[in-house]
């Protein structure tokens, strides 16, 4: 009964969200308040019923209601609660759903909270939020019903996917999902201000907390699966730029211009055309990342089995979404005024260089992830591109960004002072260069880059220390005066230095990760030692045990770091029951230091087992520099300035302030 | 500076950075990227030993050994040719007899392949697509159990 009223629910959402369209689109043309007006009620209505839909199939879940097809193929009595709520998107039928959600949600709080808004600009929002849903909901109605029943009941469900049973992974889905889905937000106000014919400062004001709060959502999930493919792989590795992780990077990267335009263009009323398409590319690219994973055009490691048919119906949705808003922008972006103008040298020319930066590696990724497939058309030839390729493109165009990232808080909007910003940050560069040159020192082995990309890392990180303590004017002012300056600086200045110190973070990360990891395979008896990075780890030997959902065969091994027991780690290999499979569990002793990080491999014939070992020196720190983003961006939303809304005295104050203008609030 | 100076300064960036870009992509499509050959495409494409390649197909039953040490020993079939793989490391979870398997690596003199990667997967359903339309196109393989959608 439940899964029939969730499944009602779903259609008549259907129907709404097609209300959701026609009403705005009516009522715009006729100039008539009333249909404008009931645009906002049909979002909310949208809304709460996927959310019916959504709880029913929760339900359905949670209670292992396996007459439902959906359930069936991916759950079993016997899994761990939180495995069967987050059975309910591990699975392409019920994250589909989840998908819809996100978009009806976004919609509603535009409708729910979007008294500000000017009343037109608010129903062509909704009604393109409501497009999309439509785009979407046919999509699961027609190909994808995750509320089928079967004809007869079994007994058991067939289990998700072992390596899906796992809390990183358990809510990976929903952020990126939120991500992808909170640039559709970004999209809907392109297109309604290319359909309006008008756009300003008020308009970056609506759009940046939503990208914002998208980019966020995609960090951490991005971030998530990244973990998760870390830990629970067994591959020691954290990021193998296949196309599904490319997928979602790329809308990462669009959107991380989309958020830096957005302010020149709130604070500064230029790049609005500009900014309007990266809205529109970004959200593009989101769909693309869904058609790309949902689809399995591309061999991926990351892939799941998938149904063609599929596919092409998400292409088309694609195809739908980015040509109309291409060719809309095309036939209207004429109409926009263009913004003022700006030096090279100023805050607005550093945001311009971040733009051309991030869109043109994000453009490299693009090419690097879609060749394969260009190349099989014309030529036939079945090719991969791996990771060589990206470090040899992407790479690069990285470093002069991460170069230039201090300098761009440092200087003023309008006409910039280079010097000025150079003499600010020399403490930043002489610190960068005794970590480079203490690198070269130090180690010995690995690229002779590296230290290079240590320093750089560094540097960043100063460099967003540099703006906070000239913000606060550390050491040039009492320290009273800097105390007092530092509690009466904007959360959204704060956000910027933590998100800032964060990617110098994850490049230290990285760049240790990447260049200094070592890795050694032993076969190993008990009593056996095997040395790595500094510690000796003696192999205790195997044993098998059950565990809830399967059965495991684990060793212990005891980590001695000189001569003092520190860890002990428990690699594992499992194999669950349903759906019968194996998994690889690695053991981990973290520490900031880095990783030991153990693999139990195969039982060899003479009873001894095969052991594999890496140290991933700061691994940590790849994680750590995400979740900083995360929180900047966090510190940056709460900020009172979007909270409140409090535009005109922002713009004053960036007129009378023209030093640092963004601490003047 | 004039209106016209400020936008030849943006535009010779925006050119500057696009152009570094090509330049590193065209090297890099060049030299970084790596073929997929299935067992029978080896043979007629008489691909030289040491080219890096990525070789496809099923493994072949009864094929896996493991000698006392960490080395493993497979074949990799498309039906109508079989090549013999070496590999030294673990392989993933979902390899078995019978499935399908995409290895890295090159050949050796003596005609095997050697291996430094065999690639995982998710999903015990899933068939790579270059070693499905391979084995389709060579008709030993006409598309698994119907696969079902996951995460």
């Amino acid at each position: 009964m439940t899964v029939e009223l969730g499944h009602f629910a779903l259609m008549l959402a259907f129907v709404v969200a097609l209300a959701q369209v026609g009403l705005p689109a009516l009522g715009l043309a006729r100039n008539d308040v009333g249909l404008v007006a009931a645009t906002r009620s049909a979002a909310l209505v949208q809304c709460g019923l996927l959310a019916v839909s959504f709880a029913a199939l929760t339900y359905a879940y949670v209670t292992s209601d396996f007459s439902v097809k959906n359930v069936w193929l991916n759950s079993h009595s016997a899994k761990p609660m939180l495995y069967k709520v987050s059975g309910v998107w591990g699975n392409h039928e019920g994250s589909m759903l989840l998908w819809v959600l996100t978009v009806a949600l976004f919609g509603a709080a535009v409708a729910a909270f979007g008294n500000n808004l000017p009343d037109r600009l608010r129903a062509a929002v909704l009604g393109v939020q409501g497009l999309i849903g439509v785009a979407f909901l046919a999509f699961i109605i027609f190909t994808s019903n995750p509320f089928e029943r079967l004809p007869e009941v079994p007994l058991d469900g067939k289990g998700l996917n072992p390596i899906l049973q796992d809390p990183a992974l358990a809510f990976h889905p929903p952020f990126l999902y939120a991500g992808y889905v909170g640039f559709s937000m970004a999209f809907s106000f392109a297109v309604a201000a290319l359909i309006e014919g008008r756009v300003d400062a008020a308009w970056a004001r609506w759009v940046r907390p939503w990208t914002l709060l998208a980019w966020m959502c995609l960090t951490i999930g991005i971030a998530m699966g990244s973990w998760w493919a870390y830990y629970e792989l067994g591959w020691g590795g954290w990021w193998f730029w296949d196309p599904v992780e490319n997928a979602s990077f790329m809308p990462w990267l669009a959107g991380t211009a989309l958020l830096h335009s957005a302010i020149v263009m709130e604070k500064r009323e230029a790049l609005s055309v500009w900014t309007i398409l990266l809205a529109i590319v970004t959200f593009s690219l989101s769909l693309m990342g869904t058609f790309l994973v949902r689809s399995g055009v591309l061999s991926s490691v990351h892939a799941f089995a998938v149904d063609p048919e599929r596919g092409v119906f998400i292409l088309a949705i694609m195809v739908f979404f980015t040509g109309g808003g291409l060719a809309l922008y095309a036939w209207r972006a004429q109409e926009l005024r263009q913004g003022g103008l700006f030096a090279p040298i100023s805050r607005e020319g550093g945001l311009v260089l971040n733009n051309i930066l991030l869109t043109t590696s994000c453009a490299t990724v693009l090419i690097g992830t879609l060749y394969p497939l260009a190349l099989e058309a014309v030529s036939g030839a079945k090719i991969s591109v791996g990771p060589p390729y990206f470090n040899l493109t992407f790479g690069p165009l990285m470093v002069p960004l991460l170069l230039a990232l201090p300098f761009g808080p440092a200087l003023a909007w309008k006409r910039g002072d280079l010097a000025a910003a150079a003499e600010r940050l020399w403490w930043v560069a002489a610190l960068c260069l005794l970590v480079t040159l203490g690198a070269y020192a130090m180690l010995y082995r690995g690229p002779w880059l590296a230290p290079l990309g240590l320093g750089l890392g560094v540097w960043v990180i100063a460099g967003a220390m540099a703006d906070w303590g000239f913000r606060v004017k550390l050491f040039k002012a009492p320290f009273a005066e800097s105390l007092r300056r530092a509690r009466n600086l904007p959360r959204s200045a704060y956000g910027t230095v933590v998100a800032h110190a964060g990617v110098g973070v994850m490049v230290v990360g990285i760049v240790a990760m990447t260049a200094y990891q070592t890795e050694i395979v032993q076969r190993m008896n008990p009593g056996d030692k095997a040395q790595i990075a500094g510690y000796t780890v003696e192999f205790k030997g195997a044993e098998v045990r059950p565990g809830p959902n399967y059965s495991e065969e684990f060793a212990r091994a005891i980590v001695f770091r000189g001569g003092v027991q520190v860890a002990e780690i428990v690699p594992s290999k499992r194999l669950y029951t349903a759906p019968r499979q194996r998994t690889t569990e690695a053991g981990i002793h973290a520490s900031w230091r880095g990783d030991l990080y153990g693999i139990l491999g195969n039982r060899l014939k003479d009873g001894s087992y095969a052991v594999r070992l890496y140290f991933n020196p700061l691994v940590r720190l790849i994680w750590l520099g995400t979740l900083l983003m995360f929180l900047g961006g966090l510190l940056s939303l709460s900020d009172r300035r979007l909270r409140v809304g409090a535009p005109r005295r922002v713009t004053r104050d960036v007129a009378t302030a023209p030093v640092a203008p963004s601490a003047a609030s | 500076m004039t209106r016209k100076q400020r936008r030849g300064v943006l535009i010779g960036t925006a050119v500057g950075v696009l152009a570094l870009a090509i330049v590193l992509v065209a090297v890099a499509l060049r030299s970084e990227i790596v073929f997929f050959h299935t067992p029978s495409d080896v043979a007629e494409k008489n691909i030289k030993p040491g080219v890096r390649f990525r070789l496809g197909g099923l493994v072949a039953q009864g094929s896996v050994k493991r000698d006392e040490g960490l080395k493993v020993f497979f074949a990799v079939t498309d039906s109508i040719k079989t090549i013999k793989v070496a590999y030294q490391g673990e392989l993933p979870d979902l390899f078995r007899e019978g499935q399908g398997v995409v290895t890295d690596g090159k050949l050796l003199p003596d005609g095997r392949f050697l291996a430094d990667n065999v690639l995982a997967k998710h999903d015990e359903n899933y068939m790579p697509p270059e070693v499905a339309d391979a084995l389709k196109k060579k008709g030993v393989w006409k598309g698994g159990p119907p696969g079902q959608g996951s995460q």
